[in-house]
């Protein structure tokens, strides 16, 4: 009896036996992990390319990033990581000759459709950048400008609330409560940091996007910032590009691993640091040459 | 001096990696040696080899100290990821299972000092076939580690179902033996262990070809390993 | 041979040649090129002091003007003949004749015509206003002696400051032995006073020396920068801002800029010429005026404040415009937000530097007939005015001795006034300066 299903067992096991495939080595199947049940995707992006002039940075990317979950996209320098963050709130417009093709859908709703107003859709999803840029003006002002040209607020009363509110969030609020009227410039580089990102939360984006947010901090303000990511990821969803596979590891539900433009591999971020499926990927994250 | 495709960039981590395989390997062949002997002894009645088996054990607990340290040392000094981390870790639990199969060698070595002093048993020609099955399948195993073979490691856990029917027979016949002298139940019950012990070292051994498979793909042998031991079955009847 | 040269891949050690004599050469080099330098600057240093000191020792005696004090008896049948004391008839007044009286008195042994006119040389033909000044602020005095200084004639003024070479012979100087004599008679009674020279500043030109001044061309340049200011400031930033930020990057936009740079090096004269074809000549607008030549001048100026602007605009960080954008900025506010508060430093140096260039511009305005003999102070922008480096160029132009020290005092003014106003581009500088 016990045999007989062991046979049968290992029959079944025959057929679903395969060798770790790679999913995207091909660039026109669309990855299998697209879709997964119960994790509605925030944003979509489907066959997006980008062109610098004549130069193509970015080759047919398929991505999912899942809702109020935190998506990691590591890759060398020059994979195209930045670049495609970047598309996501359309910050490659600045940019003279940058051309982006493709879709990219927010909540279902095309971000690059012509009748789309720009200044809103940034306004929803925030970013947050490599070196702390605050604006060289009070603490109070970094964070109550955005509230102000998007005619957040009322009154000083609802203003003031945003401005605690936000820092409160950011984990910063006990740290400058008491000089709100100080420049943000004379903050230490990692509160400079969170500062940038409480000015993001202040607009009440629904998605934020960090690029590098920690190259430039030690590993006690990166672990600050990287606390606070996880707490943020109850309320937003959040997208980082990050040079340092730790940190991947550490803050992210889904990585993606992109390489010379073509995004290679994306998954759980366990299954990425464990076993990825791609040669490549593999390659990178164990630091041998690919 | 150019780094071979698939190298690590940093070459002393591909130094350390290759001297934790090396390691694990000698344990392998270590315990390998001490399954053999402690049989061997228990054969030939020989209770010096036998307590030479027990000596060296140490040395095979020594190198399992040895991997831990390593690395323990990996972990924190190179942060190993995906392949490297599944390698490390692998090396980690191969260790410990090759380190219970010397123990259970041991176990046996000290079993055959003890049966020496009685008369030779009938039934202990069946378990130096049983040891040769159990070898077979462990330098299987450790060949599969080495060369990195799933398939291999796949086929040698597989072949455990014959250790363990194979013990599920000497049992039975043990228990013959027993009920027809009762004289015979000191001298049987020793053998009994240690046929137990060889079907545990197998058990060790496909732990060991578990890892195997799960450090080359990234996902575990999820199948039931298959069961040959209806012991239990048997005693309820 | 070779092969086995190449075969060794050990390559020889080489290591750093830490030998004293190297190091010492390579000190000698460094501190030879820092005398380069400290040459150089001790050169320019030279050039400007020398020049600084010429113009000082020239002029500093212009801030001062000799003065004769007489007792003036103000006598009624001079100035008030018909006796009614009405300011009428006190304005007809001869004050001048007055004041002659009261030296004579001096010298009661001049008595020939000849000498009586020389005697009359010493006092400025300005010297009576005074008198009338007092006698109209107070009618009460005509009747009365009073103890008054009058202005002194320039060539007296020259004696008294050392200026006319007492060992010239007679028929070479301005001055005869006699007047010689007299002027030292009235310096051992202490007749002659010096006294600070309120007056440069206040009159305008005039064909006398001791009564010209600075003030009508330094209110024609005033009124002439701040029409350039006026005009060029929000229309070169203004430019500066749509070209930078907001104008497509394309052929129109290139040849624009060539263009622009190629503007600021265009001769001002040509600037000039282009205000009396266009603004004179088209426009019709009033000859010598400061709103033609602040509208020339802004000419002149345009190019180099969006120039300045638009390197003021680029030197913002990248980042504080992506910060912007981030939280959602549209483009307007991200420039008028972030980016122009940033550059207003830089953009003020460039105005101010500028506008001083304009301020010492002196060939676009003479074009524009701002050369005239002005002698009232201008009011407003449309009335004929000079600017100070005209003035400075018509002073220089008169053969009068006492021009001498007026050019130099008219030169030391407008740099004094060029020294205020970079001194107020780096104070708006340090001002407006953020750290970022």
């Amino acid at each position: 009896m016990a045999l007989a299903a062991q046979k049968t067992q290992q029959t079944a096991d025959d057929g679903t036996m395969e060798p770790g495939g790679t999913l995207l080595t091909n660039p026109n199947v669309k990855p299998a992990v697209a879709a997964r049940a119960g994790e509605p995707a925030k944003m979509v992006s489907r066959q997006v390319s980008v062109f610098y002039g004549q130069k193509q940075a970015l080759f047919n990317v398929d991505l999912d990033v899942p809702s109020r979950q935190v998506t990691a996209l590591i890759g060398p320098s020059g994979c195209g990581k930045s670049t495609y963050l970047r598309c996501l709130n359309r910050m490659n417009d600045v940019i003279d000759n940058c051309r982006v093709t493709g879709d990219i859908t927010l909540d279902g709703e095309n971000i690059y459709d012509p009748k789309l107003d720009v200044v809103m859709l940034r306004a929803r999803i925030g970013m947050v950048f490599q070196k702390p840029n605050p604006f060289p003006k009070s603490i109070y002002d970094n964070i109550a400008y955005g509230p102000r040209i998007h005619g957040m607020a009322h009154n000083k009363a609802e203003l003031d609330d945003i401005v605690q509110t936000s820092l409160e969030r950011a984990g910063l609020w006990n740290e400058v409560k008491d000089r709100l009227a100080q420049p943000g410039t004379g903050l230490s580089g990692g509160q400079q940091q969170r500062l940038c990102i409480a000015r993001a939360i202040a607009v009440s984006p629904e998605v934020i996007l960090m690029d590098e947010p920690c190259s430039a901090l030690d590993p006690i303000a990166t672990a600050r910032i990287e606390e606070l990511i996880d707490e943020l990821r109850e309320n937003y969803t959040i997208i980082i590009v990050t040079h340092s596979m730790q940190q991947a590891a550490r803050v992210s539900q889904k990585t993606a691993f992109f390489h010379l433009g073509v995004l290679v591999e994306w998954g759980d971020t366990e299954q990425i640091f464990t076993a990825p499926r791609d040669e490549r990927t593999q390659g990178y994250i164990t630091g041998r040459f690919g | 001096m150019l780094n071979k495709p698939g190298d690590h960039i940093v070459k002393s981590f591909d130094e350390d990696l290759k001297h934790l395989s090396n390691v694990i390997a000698e344990m392998g062949g270590l315990a390998e040696a001490a399954l053999t002997r402690a049989v061997e002894a228990l054969v030939r009645r020989n209770s010096d080899l036998a307590t030479q088996v027990v000596q060296d054990d140490k040395r095979i607990d020594a190198l399992e100290t040895e991997v831990g340290q390593m690395t323990v040392r990996m972990l924190a000094l190179r942060q190993p990821m995906a392949q490297d981390l599944r390698e490390v870790v692998a090396a980690i639990k191969i260790a410990s299972d090759i380190e219970r199969i010397g123990d259970y060698a041991k176990n046996i070595a000290k079993r055959a000092i003890v049966l020496s002093t009685h008369a030779p048993m009938k039934p202990a020609a069946s378990i130096p076939r049983m040891s040769q099955l159990a070898l077979q399948i462990i330098k299987d195993v450790l060949d599969a580690y080495i060369e990195k073979d799933a398939e291999g490691a796949r086929a040698a856990w597989r072949r455990d179902e014959e250790v363990d029917e194979m013990y599920n027979s000497l049992f039975r016949e043990m228990l013959t033996y027993m009920m027809e002298d009762p004289r015979n139940i000191g001298p049987c019950t020793h053998l009994l262990f240690i046929a137990k012990n060889i079907e545990r070292i197998g058990d060790h051994a496909t732990n060991v070809a578990e890892i195997v498979y799960y450090l080359v793909h990234g996902r575990s042998l999820d199948e039931e390993r298959p069961k040959g031991d209806t012991t239990n079955v048997s005693i309820d009847d | 041979m070779t092969d086995a040269v190449l075969m060794t891949p050990v390559a020889k050690l080489r290591r750093p040649d830490l030998s004293e004599g190297r190091i010492r050469r390579r000190y000698a080099a460094e501190r030879r090129f820092r005398l380069y330098g400290m040459l150089a600057i001790g050169f320019a240093v030279f050039m400007l002091g020398f020049l600084a000191i010429t113009v000082i020792l020239q002029g500093y005696s212009a801030f001062w003007q000799t003065r004769i004090v007489l007792d003036v008896n103000i006598d009624p049948a001079e100035i008030d003949p018909q006796n009614t004391r009405s300011p009428e008839s006190l304005e007809q007044g001869n004050y001048q004749a007055v004041v002659r009286n009261a030296l004579r008195t001096q010298f009661p042994d001049v008595t020939s015509r000849a000498d009586r006119r020389e005697l009359n040389d010493f006092l400025s033909n300005a010297a009576g206003d005074k008198i009338k000044r007092m006698v109209l602020a107070n009618p009460a005095l005509v009747g009365t002696t009073q103890h008054v200084d009058v202005l002194a004639a320039d060539e007296i003024d020259m004696l008294a400051k050392g200026r006319i070479d007492r060992a010239v012979p007679e028929g070479d100087r301005p001055l005869k032995d006699q007047q010689i004599g007299w002027f030292d008679k009235l310096k051992q009674d202490g007749r002659i006073v010096s006294s600070f020279n309120v007056g440069f500043f206040t009159t305008g030109d005039s064909r006398e020396p001791e009564q010209a001044g600075v003030g009508g061309a330094l209110m024609g340049s005033f009124l002439t920068i701040l029409t350039a200011i006026v005009l060029s400031l929000p229309i070169s930033v203004a430019a500066a801002i749509y070209l930078e930020e907001f104008a497509p990057k394309n052929r129109i936009t290139d040849i624009i800029e060539i263009n622009i740079n190629n503007l600021a090096a265009v001769p001002s004269i040509v600037f000039g010429l282009l205000g009396l074809a266009v603004l004179l000549g088209f426009f019709g607008l009033p000859r010598g005026a400061p709103l033609v030549g602040g509208m020339v001048l802004s000419l002149m100026t345009l190019p180099t404040i969006i120039i300045a602007t638009r390197a003021a605009l680029k030197a913002v960080p990248p980042s504080i415009r992506e910060a912007a954008y981030g939280v959602g900025a549209s483009k307007q506010q991200v420039v008028m937000h972030h980016v122009l508060p940033l550059a207003m430093p830089g953009i003020m140096t460039g105005a101010i530097i500028g506008t001083a260039r304009a301020m010492g511009e002196s060939a676009a305005v003479l074009m524009i007939g701002m050369v005239a003999f002005i002698v009232d102070i201008p009011k407003s922008i449309t009335d004929p005015a000079t600017v100070l480096p005209v003035q400075i160029y018509l002073w220089a132009d008169a053969p009068e001795r006492a021009f001498v020290e007026r050019t130099s005092a008219g030169i030391m003014v407008m740099l004094a006034f060029l020294v205020l106003m970079n001194a107020a581009a780096v104070v708006v500088r340090r001002k407006f300066e953020r750290r970022w």
